[in-house]
């Protein structure tokens, strides 16, 4: 069972993690359908079956009402930047501004132009300036989201910045070193790529209910066919930009590495846990086993983690108490550097307020030597550098597992469909009336381990989330978390409302 | 140029009139955001540092005040 601590921190942790993952529902759907029109234009636009027109404009209106809900619902997320979390806020402001402000440009930019033409422009433009501004939505959408994981990626890897203690902002220093942060790359392509996943998944569950109804057979036939090659090809990518993900988390978050892995001590050649039953009271430093039950596959971790399979991965305890042999340095010793860090700048904060400019210049050079190690110092004990290795180690498989299934069912459709024997498969119908509630499992799991991977940071190594809360009565936080449950769930119910009559009227109606 | 105007004019006033289900959509989003900025942004999202500090400086002090002496932190 999990222990809730009902703290401010954890409430406001919660509705950030709330409003986020429900936001995310409506965005994969967005980054993906709005490509699978443009592929389902583009061959109308070649062939000038019309055919093809219906198809692309009935998943069109499918994108358009999800865009619709979900518009603006990332808003939320910045109001709370403002409110709750407002010493993150500032501190961040002189990084987030720039990515932000380029994706807001971007979006109203698409939204106001290719937006309009997309969806008033049937027989008012050319078929191919319609077909064109199709796909600089498709693109458009997928650029914008480039820089909100840009900012995301920031905060796994804070790079190309400088703190200045003077403002305490951190400061842009290399924009290059911020856009082409290998975290952010990584975020960008297998977010964008799981993305395309869910929309050819959503456009296989919709085409089976059709199909398992006999209705609108050629449509959902044609639509599959599509959808699987898309489908198959960003489930691929996806598992390739996961193991540079997953690479990635290993040398700039081995903590989180180990947490999904359920590694508490480090080995050479560690295993890859193949299937795991994680052990919920076991904790760093205890002598309790890892899991109740497991098996690994020999040497795969270290190989993902360090491209070698002999390599070293450091568990959670070499993580907290440190290994020497290995070289890694423990959090125990990095409180101690961080909590120098912290009350040298202190102590140039008040020589600064008194006008003690040599006294502020020494407390300066001596914060600049553990500035690196500035959040561990606001960690109480050196086990609070753990998030919970439970919820991450089930998040991750979980979404491994979903990840797995994805390409083998995309691969069964599109062989059936192309056989012209799909509708005969009366194993698989079903299957694809699931495959959209798999991809959601897969989304949702892969940012459950990406952000409670990370905790207890919100900038890694830098900040803690403790501190970047804004100091409110819990009560207010409680509050607003009810009203956002309230509005979202309104929001993704008339979603799925206005959808399902969109479908029960299917094609012809468009 | 009055007749480029005119034309998109008339392409935006004819793609809302022809509007079916995006008629429902706007709807939506124009009660979704006057909740959202109307209510919730006006009355329970005030920006904490711009509503009860007037200068930069303030804020800066302020949070340096917090990230060297937290309260939170120092539970």
């Amino acid at each position: 069972m999990i222990d809730v601590d009902l703290s401010l921190v954890n409430w406001s942790r919660a509705q950030f993690a709330f409003t986020a993952m429900y936001h995310w529902i409506f965005v994969p759907l967005t980054l993906g359908l709005s490509f699978l029109c443009a592929f389902y234009e583009t061959i109308y636009l070649k062939t000038g079956d019309e055919e093809w027109k219906k198809i692309t404009r009935f998943w069109m209106t499918l994108f358009g009402i999800n865009f619709a809900i979900g518009v603006a619902t990332g808003i939320i997320l910045e109001f709370e930047f403002g409110t709750n979390w407002s010493n993150y806020s500032w501190m961040v402001g002189d990084i987030f501004g720039a990515p932000l402000a380029i994706e807001g440009i971007f979006a109203f930019f698409i939204e106001a132009s290719f937006f309009a033409v997309m969806f008033f422009g049937w027989n008012r433009v050319s078929k191919g300036f319609h077909c064109f501004s199709t796909w600089m939505v498709a693109i458009g959408s997928n650029l914008s989201a480039v820089w909100i994981l840009v900012a995301n990626g920031w905060m796994q890897n804070p790079v190309g910045m400088v703190f200045n203690p003077e403002t305490a902002r951190f400061e842009m220093e290399n924009f290059a070193a911020v856009v082409f942060n290998p975290v952010a790359v990584s975020k960008f392509t297998h977010a964008s790529s799981s993305g395309f996943v869910m929309a050819s998944a959503f456009v296989l569950t919709v085409s089976c209910w059709y199909l398992l109804r006999g209705k609108h057979v050629q449509m959902a036939k044609k639509s599959i066919v599509v959808a699987s090659v898309f489908g198959l090809i960003a489930s691929v990518f996806v598992g390739f930009t996961g193991d540079e993900a997953a690479y990635e988390v290993a040398q700039k978050q081995p903590m989180k590495l180990a947490a999904m892995e359920g590694l508490f001590t480090g080995e050479r050649g560690a295993g890859l846990v193949a299937f795991g039953i994680i052990n919920n009271s076991k904790g760093p430093g205890d002598a309790q086993d890892a899991f109740l039950f497991d098996v690994k596959i020999p040497g795969l971790l270290s190989l993902l983690a360090n491209r070698e399979f002999g390599s070293f991965v450091p568990g959670i305890d070499d993580l907290v108490y440190g290994n020497e042999k290995e070289g890694v340095m423990g959090v125990n010793t990095m409180m101690e550097k961080g909590k120098l860090a912290l009350a040298d700048l202190s102590s140039f904060r008040e020589a600064k307020k008194n006008n003690l400019e040599d006294a502020a210049a020494d407390a300066l050079a001596r914060f600049e030597v553990n500035k690196e190690f500035m959040g561990y110092g606001y960690l109480n004990t050196p086990e609070e550098a753990v998030p919970p290795a439970n919820i991450v180690f089930n998040a991750f498989h979980l979404m491994v597992v979903m990840g797995t299934l994805l390409p083998a069912i995309f691969a069964a459709f599109l062989f059936f469909t192309l056989k012209n024997s799909v509708t005969k498969q009366k194993w698989l119908l079903p299957v694809g009336l699931f495959t959209a509630l798999f991809a959601f499992l897969a989304q949702q799991a892969g940012w459950v381990t990406a952000e409670v991977g990370r905790q207890p940071w919100a900038i890694h190594g830098m900040m803690p989330v403790k501190i970047a809360t804004t100091n409110l009565s819990t009560t207010s936080v409680q509050i607003t978390f009810a009203m956002f449950a309230a509005v979202f769930t309104l929001l993704l119910l008339a979603e799925i409302s206005i959808m399902l009559k969109q479908i029960a009227i299917g094609p012809e109606g468009h | 140029m009055t007749t480029a105007a005119t034309r998109v004019l008339d392409f935006y006033r004819d793609g809302f009139r022809r509007m079916t289900v995006g008629k429902t959509l706007w709807k939506i989003i124009i009660i979704k955001l006057l909740i959202m900025f109307a209510v919730l942004k006006l009355f329970f999202f005030p920006n904490f540092l711009k509503t009860n500090f007037e200068t930069d400086e303030q804020r800066a002090d302020y949070v340096l005040e917090q990230i060297t002496r937290s309260p939170v932190h120092n539970n």
